[in-house]
């Protein structure tokens, strides 16, 4: 080939995958266009802050953003302990090659892939069939199911075994940043291997698992299959009272605005609203945790 | 000076305590670090258990088992068998294949849109675009990962039904089409991250190397850097593959949700996964129907699982493969 | 006239015998049989590789934490086995201290740096931390330095000054060895003979070992050298005789610069 042929042939390269690029940034682009032309212009204070009306054609959406917070604070309460000690022990504490951290490491990868909906059956069969079955044989009267039946902990649980992989990718990712020669300083000072842990890696790390909290914010809170059969519900007149009770649901509320609406025409401004505010809350939420992300990985790069 | 060697050699008490606290602590995180494992098995021994009646219930086996599943069944007597999804009926049909037929059209729609764009956007990311272009471009393509899939759901069956209607005319508004671009949406940050990394991974010593021999940036590009990292783009591909076989919440909105054997792309389709999150709701516990969508559960797990555990082996031999050059 | 310091007529702190280390099937280092003279300094000499590092850190059982390292022979600390039940890793690094090559200060302040050690050993009242701060920056000839700004960030620091905040960090536990892996191989000439004045002035007190590259370093701050090569220990002496009558011929090959 000739250098003039070589030379073309590679600014049309370049110029297909940057068009492929230009794609995915478009596509977003114009999603995000979309959602804020329709939605912005509806969202007020009261929308915000008061509950459907009227079928659900008129009103506000108070109640699902309520239902949503409460549940992935739940969420972050059950699944932060356990994903930032997993990363603890596959970064810190496991043996080199051992067996166990493998199938950890095996484990944490698979449950990254399990489809949500299978995360919304095992929440039905394993948190409210089984578990909450033998809460109810405990402790309800005969007859009565106060514990085995859809609630609000239960698709919170439901949820943080979703999120467990993000926060143990992203705390791991943090723990990796810590220099090595810090935690050589402490253990030379006499300190052991928690005191270690408590007081150099993990404030050091913080930042990154920071990072993790807040991605698994923003992907518990998006996620509408899981919670299906295990919490959530299509409309409720009362705030849930405590942990037992369901709840309504952002993203839910998208789905059952979009589908299930009598009247389309007069619920679409509702539903742009509504979607514009979900998508308002993740975007913020994943636009700090990437925030976060790049400034720790530049440390970390200068720092090497 | 010290006692004699007998009694000096045991450790004093605070020591002790120590140790026996730190051995605690090291038992806790260890215990806590099973969680993943027992995840795991409990995902698939619970969906499992409520899918069993399939096979031990006589009441359940009266209305399906494996053949009925799987094979063509001629309901009526002298007319042809066919495939059938039909649970709500007076004889209820469980055929697997209209669903099986369903989701894989949608995934071959999702898959022909986001192989390209995401292998093609991860190269010009890595290998062409400007250093400052790539730090905005990578972020911002990661940030399309983080739209829910119901708002993707609703675009698509908003938006982008509409679009594609209006430019192809199909006779179904809601079809394979529209639920598979829409899919590809959430399949390409998939295949996007994960090619990306594993070109990024590729040592520069190959890209100088090749260079200096002449060669240009692009045929560094397809000639060197692709097939070195050619593994971790599988591995993305068999992920984002992965992901679109399981999604839910965009096909439930976008596909039509009518379980249709047919291989025409514009009529609407039904997806195993679809299916669970439509009809769970309307199910009698225990019975034959609720059996029936935990097996489809535990066919998703199933084949997540073999395709996770493939595409950890591509990128486990990526990753020897630059360890074995750095 | 000050009289020269006799090695041999001083107490052993720390001694090995025998010693030999492994990294999975290779020995890093071999038989070696090395004394540590109560309040001397001790300088490890030998090129790269010899395997001086690894033995500086077999003291405080800091090879310990290197997967795969295996010790066999025996090291003691005041006659007694510091593998024996009466210590552990634990408590022999309270007892023998280390500074690493490269300055490694923790991101907090320049006082929390100093108080890390004390703060794990229990001692919380800020007026008791705050003595022992001070005497420990004294003792690293920092305090002037530093003593307006303990509570700004320690990574602020020069190098030089970095290194010192390390010694004193160490110094804080108040051990009563104190190991340092070339404490000075970063630094410019300056800072390195602040470094090597405090070492003269800390000998008063601790026992030193001290692994170098530099060999007039050794020769400046050291009363005994000991010379590694591939794992072994070829020579010890008093470093005087060393550096002008070794009786090996690769030592001297060496201390001349013939190679390494």
């Amino acid at each position: 080939m000739s250098v003039a042929s070589r030379k073309a042939v590679g600014a049309g390269l370049t110029l297909l995958t940057g068009a492929a690029a230009a794609l995915v940034v478009a596509m977003l682009a114009v999603i995000l266009v979309d959602v804020v032309r329709g939605g912005a212009g509806r969202v007020s204070w009261e929308f915000l802050t008061s509950a459907p009306e009227e079928g659900m054609t008129a009103g506000g959406i108070f109640p699902a953003i309520y239902g949503t917070a409460v549940m992935t604070l739940l969420m972050t309460v059950a699944v932060m302990p356990v994903g930032v000690l997993t990363a603890v022990y596959l970064h810190e504490y496991a043996p080199p090659r051992s067996r166990m951290a493998a199938l950890v490491r095996v484990a944490v990868t698979n449950l990254a892939g399990v489809p949500s909906i299978v995360f919304g059956l095992f929440g039905l069969g394993f948190f409210i069939q089984f578990a909450g079955g033998a809460l109810d044989r405990a402790l309800s009267p005969p007859g009565e199911l106060h514990y085995g039946r859809p609630a609000l902990l239960w698709a919170a649980l439901t949820l943080a075994v979703l999120t467990l992989p993000v926060v143990i990718v992203a705390t791991e990712e943090a723990l990796r940043a810590v220099p090595r020669e810090h935690r050589d300083a402490s253990l030379a000072l006499g300190a052991t291997r928690s005191q270690t842990l408590a007081r150099v890696v993990l404030p050091q790390a913080l930042p990154g698992i920071l990072t993790g909290a807040i991605l698994a914010v923003a992907r518990g809170a998006g996620e509408v299959a899981p919670i299906l059969f295990t919490g959530v519900a299509y409309f409720l007149p009362e705030l849930p009272g405590s942990v037992w009770s369901q709840f309504m649901h952002l993203g839910y509320h998208v789905y059952v605005l979009a589908t299930q609406s009598p009247d389309v025409e007069a619920t679409r401004p509702l539903l742009y609203a509504t979607v514009f505010v979900l998508l308002a809350l993740t975007f913020a939420l994943n636009l700090v945790a990437i925030a976060i992300r790049t400034r720790t990985r530049r440390k970390a790069a200068a720092g090497h | 000076m010290a006692g004699t060697g007998e009694e000096a050699a045991r450790p004093s008490p605070s020591m002790r305590r120590r140790q026996v606290r730190e051995a605690a602590i090291q038992a806790v995180i260890t215990l806590v670090a099973l969680t993943g494992i027992a995840a795991v098995v409990l995902i698939f021994v619970f969906v499992a258990r409520e899918a069993l009646p399939i096979f031990t219930s006589p009441e359940v086996g009266k209305e399906t088992d494996l053949a009925r599943m799987f094979l063509p069944q001629a309901w009526r007597a002298g007319r042809p068998a066919f495939f059938s999804w039909q649970p709500v009926s007076d004889v209820p049909k469980y055929s697997m294949v209209p669903l099986f037929v369903g989701t894989l059209k949608v995934t071959a729609v999702a898959m022909l849109v986001s192989v390209p764009v995401g292998v093609a956007a991860a190269l010009f990311t890595s290998e062409f675009a400007p250093r400052r272009l790539r730090e905005v471009l990578k972020p911002t393509i990661e940030l399309l990962a983080g739209i829910p899939s119901v708002v993707l759901g609703f675009f698509a069956l908003i938006v982008l039904a509409t679009v594609l209607q209006d430019t192809f005319g199909f006779t179904s508004r809601l079809n394979a089409v529209v639920a598979g671009i829409a899919l590809a949406l959430t399949v390409v940050p998939v295949i996007f991250t994960v090619s990306e990394d594993a070109l990024t991974a590729v040592p520069r010593s190959y890209r100088e190397a090749s260079l200096a021999l002449g060669a240009t940036r692009w045929e560094t590009a397809f000639k060197v850097v692709l097939p070195a990292a050619a593994p971790g783009v599988l591995a993305a591909v068999v992920l984002g593959f992965g992901r679109s076989i399981g999604e839910t919440m965009i096909v439930l909105m976008a596909s039509g949700n009518a379980a249709m054997t047919t291989f025409s792309f514009g009529d609407s389709v039904r997806t195993l996964p679809a299916t669970i999150a439509a009809e769970m709701g309307e199910v009698v516990f225990g019975g034959a129907h609720y059996a029936v969508l935990f097996f489809i559960g535990v066919e998703l797990f199933l084949f997540t699982f073999v395709l996770n555990t493939l595409a950890a082996a591509f990128v486990k031999r990526v990753v020897r493969r630059m360890a074995g050059t750095a | 006239m000050t009289s020269i310091p006799h090695p041999a007529a001083s107490a052993a702190k720390m001694e090995t015998r025998r010693l030999e280390i492994r990294y999975g099937a290779k020995a890093a280092v071999k038989d070696v049989s090395l004394t540590l003279p109560d309040r001397q300094v001790t300088a490890l000499i030998g090129p790269s590789g010899c395997g001086k590092s690894t033995f500086l850190r077999a003291l405080n059982r800091m090879n310990d934490l290197i997967p795969g390292s295996s010790a066999s022979g025996e090291i003691l600390l005041d006659g007694r086995s510091i593998y024996a039940g009466h210590l552990d890793a634990v408590e022999l690094r309270r007892r023998v201290g280390m500074v690493f090559q490269k300055s490694n200060p923790f991101p907090k302040s320049i006082f929390e740096n100093v108080a890390y050690g004390l703060r794990i050993g229990g001692l919380s009242d800020r007026r008791e931390l705050g003595e022992r701060i001070e005497r420990s920056l004294r003792s690293a000839a920092l305090w002037d330095e530093v003593k307006d700004r303990l509570a700004e960030s320690a990574m602020g620091l020069s190098g030089g000054q970095q290194q010192r905040l390390c010694i004193a960090r160490a110094l804080a536990v108040e051990p009563e060895v104190l190991l340092m892996d070339e404490p000075a191989s970063a630094l410019d000439p300056i800072a390195t003979a602040k470094i090597e004045d405090l070492i003269h002035e800390l000998k008063v007190r601790y026992t030193i070992a001290i692994v170098t590259h530099n060999m007039q370093q050794a020769a400046r701050v050291s009363d005994q050298t000991a010379f590694f090569y591939m794992g072994e220990l070829v020579e010890v002496g008093p470093t005087e005789q060393i550096f002008t009558t070794p009786r090996q011929q690769r030592t001297e090959d060496y201390v001349t610069g013939k190679f390494g």
